[in-house]
């Protein structure tokens, strides 16, 4: 085809179940390419020789590589040149916030829209798996050398299975009973159906990875323990999971839950299929959730999917300042959830049983630039008001989960007791042991994780092949 | 990881003790510690105490109280079995050391938690007193176990069907605090939450020091959630992590009983299902 004629492509729109229907389901929104919108698309990439859209990688996917084999159908090559940086497509795929990453970077965009990089990721990654392709490479060289890898997040993947391609023997410990960190226990199915997630932890499984789930180190064994049993190396991928709270009255009434506990029990433990699965969750008509990143929004879609009438989102600052993707926002809206900015919540109100009633909110407004360069948000005198609700989700962050640094000497945390690595190779202050991931760097993004547990795979293999 | 049951055994009418095999967690737990399991794929997650353990055989013992679904579905289960998912030890250990006369109290169940903690203090070199408690005579469990580990022993009905007619906290108040016969240095207590506030209501009155061990409700118990908070000297602090034990006099009770009931409807329909399944002969 003629460039002229692929400039006319317009960007190919992704199907999506409608709002109305969906916002009842716990299916996936979006529905996915067919193979002609994929090559439609990928004929719109006009193969940049210095691609832009490769330098807003964390990995550095050849992107315009994988795109120019989809323009030509092969769909199965383009999934295996990705997997050569990125381990987990059809995770990526769905979840990177690429409209700050790649695509915000594509040449394309400056004149009319970028290149949907984020949808033929995933379509090339789905086309693999449904067409039961997935190739499992031979791996030689055993080098004898044990690696412990804590922790099953993306970081935690990532490493393991860089290391075990190496030849090195891979063991990873998860505290949890099944393994994907944030992929199986926070991310809810309708934005990454867990059958994709178990198909990446099978995979690594196939590559040799040994997954010892239900293990929480620092309990059933120390860093120094397994050290003991004759681990050369320890990677440390434990994640972001401690809850915060806003240490406001009314807290712990009952049908005030934190996100980590809402979403674990929705997504990990399948409550929405409650009784199918024995777990239950509050079911709440009126439901506040307190915050405006990935986390609030897939909380506030989780509420409307259970069957709530009002879903509010309650954010203190306004949209600018909201740190969820553009696309979730979106997403929630037209599932009817009510956005409630410039809001702040100062107390809650519960009945005599201990269930909560209300929440009374200040209302804000912007002021000068704080330490983040957002403007803070200041409280207007006088502008209390309480809402009925009786389902709140607390949604403002996450902390560092201190079971690892508080049972390994030597170790040295920053004032919030995030592990101190380097964070271009992942060595902390005690030699053999590495981490990355956000428990590095507190709470950031799958691709960045993954990005650490690539570059400590790498440090890692010199470390224990120089020993 | 998954774990056998080794033996099963009928305590009570609704309490039962299971031995399980979990090398791992034997070596490792201290006294106060508990367990995580899951039956099934469907199951919750469901904490209970390590009641005992024997590192040598790789073996642990749980004894619990059937109280609706996910424990009901453990009493049916057989020597052979196996649990999906075993995780451990979890919580803090008791704290042990040799303080003098400890008085060690165990409600219903509470006797299986309250055991490794009385032999561990027995260890230490305390003096130890028990008071195990129960609504009659039949429901008294580990009465011979808690009597190997204690130096006196006492036990209570309320019914008066066997021992001291009252509950644990009337014999403690009547046989040691107001006598005044032996100081008691601390007082260590598990049970059904309003035994432990009526426990702590009594021991305050002395100015006795008193452990509690609490039951909220918990999902991941490694503290990435915030089920299990309580309230402790105005503080939340997290069951899972921090705890399971508190200072009783710190905590309140009557967030702890509410936050108990959270998923009491759910809970019913979960059993009523269960129990028409069973009847029907189709498992749940
Ligand atoms: C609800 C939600 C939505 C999100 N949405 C997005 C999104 O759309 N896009 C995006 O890029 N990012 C998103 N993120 C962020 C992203 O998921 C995380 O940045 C990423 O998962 C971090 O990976 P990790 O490997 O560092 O740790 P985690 O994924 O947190 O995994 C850590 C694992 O370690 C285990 N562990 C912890 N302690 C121990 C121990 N002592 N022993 C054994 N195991 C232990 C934990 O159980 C957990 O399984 C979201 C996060 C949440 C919570
Ligand atoms: C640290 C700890 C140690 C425990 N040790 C023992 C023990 O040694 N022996 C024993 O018999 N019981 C123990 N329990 C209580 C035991 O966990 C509950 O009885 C059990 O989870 C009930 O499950 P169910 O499905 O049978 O009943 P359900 O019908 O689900 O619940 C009955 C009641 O049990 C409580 N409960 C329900 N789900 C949970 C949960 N996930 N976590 C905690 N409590 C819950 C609630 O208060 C509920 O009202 C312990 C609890 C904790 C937190
Ligand atoms: S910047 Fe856009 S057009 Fe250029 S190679 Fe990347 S995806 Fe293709
Ligand atoms: S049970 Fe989740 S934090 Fe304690």
């Amino acid at each position: 085809m003629e460039m002229k004629e692929r400039l006319k492509i317009p960007r190919q729109p992704m199907p999506e179940q409608d709002p109305q229907v969906r916002k009842r389901n716990f299916d996936e929104v979006p529905l996915g390419y067919t193979p002609e919108t994929a090559k439609a698309e990928a004929l719109r990439c006009i193969q940049c020789k210095k691609p832009e859209c490769v330098e807003g990688c964390p990995v550095e996917v050849d992107i315009p590589g994988f795109i120019a084999l989809v323009a030509e159908g092969k769909f199965i090559e383009a999934a295996r040149k990705i997997k050569q940086t990125n381990a987990l497509p059809a995770v990526c795929g769905r979840v990177c916030p690429q409209e700050v990453q790649c695509e915000v970077r594509c040449v394309r965009g400056k004149k009319a829209e970028p290149v949907a990089i984020g949808r033929l990721e995933r379509f090339v990654a789905d086309y693999e798996r449904a067409a039961g392709e997935v190739s499992i490479p031979k791996i030689e060289n055993k080098t004898g050398k044990k690696i412990a890898v804590v922790g099953s997040g993306p970081s935690g993947l990532t490493v393991a299975g860089d290391l075990v391609q190496m030849g090195h023997d891979v063991t990873i410990f998860e505290a949890l009973h099944a393994a994907g960190g944030v992929l199986v226990y926070g991310i809810p199915e309708f934005r990454l159906p867990k059958a994709i997630v178990a198909a990446e932890v099978d995979y690594l499984k196939k590559l040799g990875v040994k997954i010892e789930t239900s293990n929480v180190i620092g309990k059933v064994a120390t860093v120094d323990e397994l050290f003991a049993e004759g681990y050369d190396a320890v990677f440390l991928g434990t994640g972001a999971g401690l809850p915060s709270f806003m240490n406001i009255p009314g807290e712990n009434l009952n049908g005030v839950y934190s996100a980590n506990e809402y979403l674990t029990r929705s997504n990990l433990m399948k409550a929405y299929r409650f009784p199918e699965y024995d777990t239950p969750i509050v079911r709440g008509k009126n439901v506040a959730v307190i915050g405006g990143g990935n986390v609030a929004m897939d909380s506030a879609r989780t509420a409307m999917r259970l069957g709530a009438d009002h879903v509010y989102l309650v954010y203190r600052r306004s949209r600018q300042e909201m740190p969820a993707r553009i696309e979730e926002i979106h997403h929630a809206e037209e599932e009817g959830i009510e956005l409630h900015l410039l809001t702040n919540p100062i107390r809650y109100l519960g009945n005599d049983k201990g269930w909560v009633t209300g929440i009374e909110c200040l209302q804000m407004e912007l002021g000068e630039p704080d330490d983040s360069g957002r403007r803070r948000p200041v409280p207007i005198k006088g502008s209390e008001f309480i809402k009925d609700v009786d389902t709140v989700v607390v949604a403002i962050g996450a902390g560092s989960n201190p079971l690892v640094q508080s049972t390994t000497p030597g170790l040295d945390t920053n004032k919030w007791n995030y592990i101190v690595a380097d964070e271009e190779t992942g060595p902390t202050s005690r030699e053999g042991v590495f981490a990355g991931g956000d428990i590095v760097t507190g709470a950031a993004t799958v691709i960045l994780a993954m990005g650490a547990g690539r570059k400590a795979a790498r440090a890692i293999h010199k470390y224990v092949m120089s020993k | 990881m998954s774990a056998k049951i080794l033996e099963k055994q009928q305590l009570s009418e609704n309490v039962f003790k299971l031995v399980l095999d979990a090398p791992k967690i034997a070596k490792k737990r201290k006294a106060g510690q508990f367990v995580v399991l899951r039956i099934h794929e469907e199951g919750e997650r469901i904490p209970l105490t390590i009641a005992d353990a024997d590192p040598a055989k790789g073996t642990l013992t749980i004894i619990f109280q059937v109280v609706g679904k996910s424990t009901a579905h453990l009493s049916e289960l057989k020597a052979g079995d196996s649990l999906l998912d075993l995780v451990g030890p979890m919580g803090q250990p008791t704290h042990v050391e040799k303080i003098g006369t400890v008085v060690c109290v165990g409600g219903g169940v509470g006797v299986a938690p309250v055991y490794p903690i009385t032999q561990a203090m027995k260890n230490a070199g305390n003096y130890v007193i028990s008071i195990i408690g129960a609504r009659c005579k039949d429901l008294i469990i580990m009465e011979d176990e808690m009597k190997a580990v204690s130096d006196e022993i006492i036990v209570t009905t309320d019914d008066g069907t066997y021992g001291y007619h009252g509950f644990v906290s009337q014999a403690l108040e009547e046989k040691y605090l107001m006598t005044g016969d032996k100081k008691i240095d601390m007082v260590v207590a598990i049970g059904p939450v309003p035994m432990m506030r009526a426990l702590c209501d009594v021991t305050k009155k002395y100015n006795v020091h008193t452990v509690v061990s609490l039951n909220s409700i918990m999902v991941d118990a490694t503290g990435m959630c915030g089920a299990c908070r309580v309230t402790v000297g105005g503080k939340t602090r997290f069951v899972c992590v921090d705890g399971p034990e508190f200072d009783g006099h710190q905590v309140d009770f009557k967030e702890l009983i509410d936050r108990q009931r959270i998923y009491l409807d759910q809970e019913k329909q979960c059993y009523d299902h269960y129990c028409t399944c069973r009847q029907q002969g189709k498992g749940a």
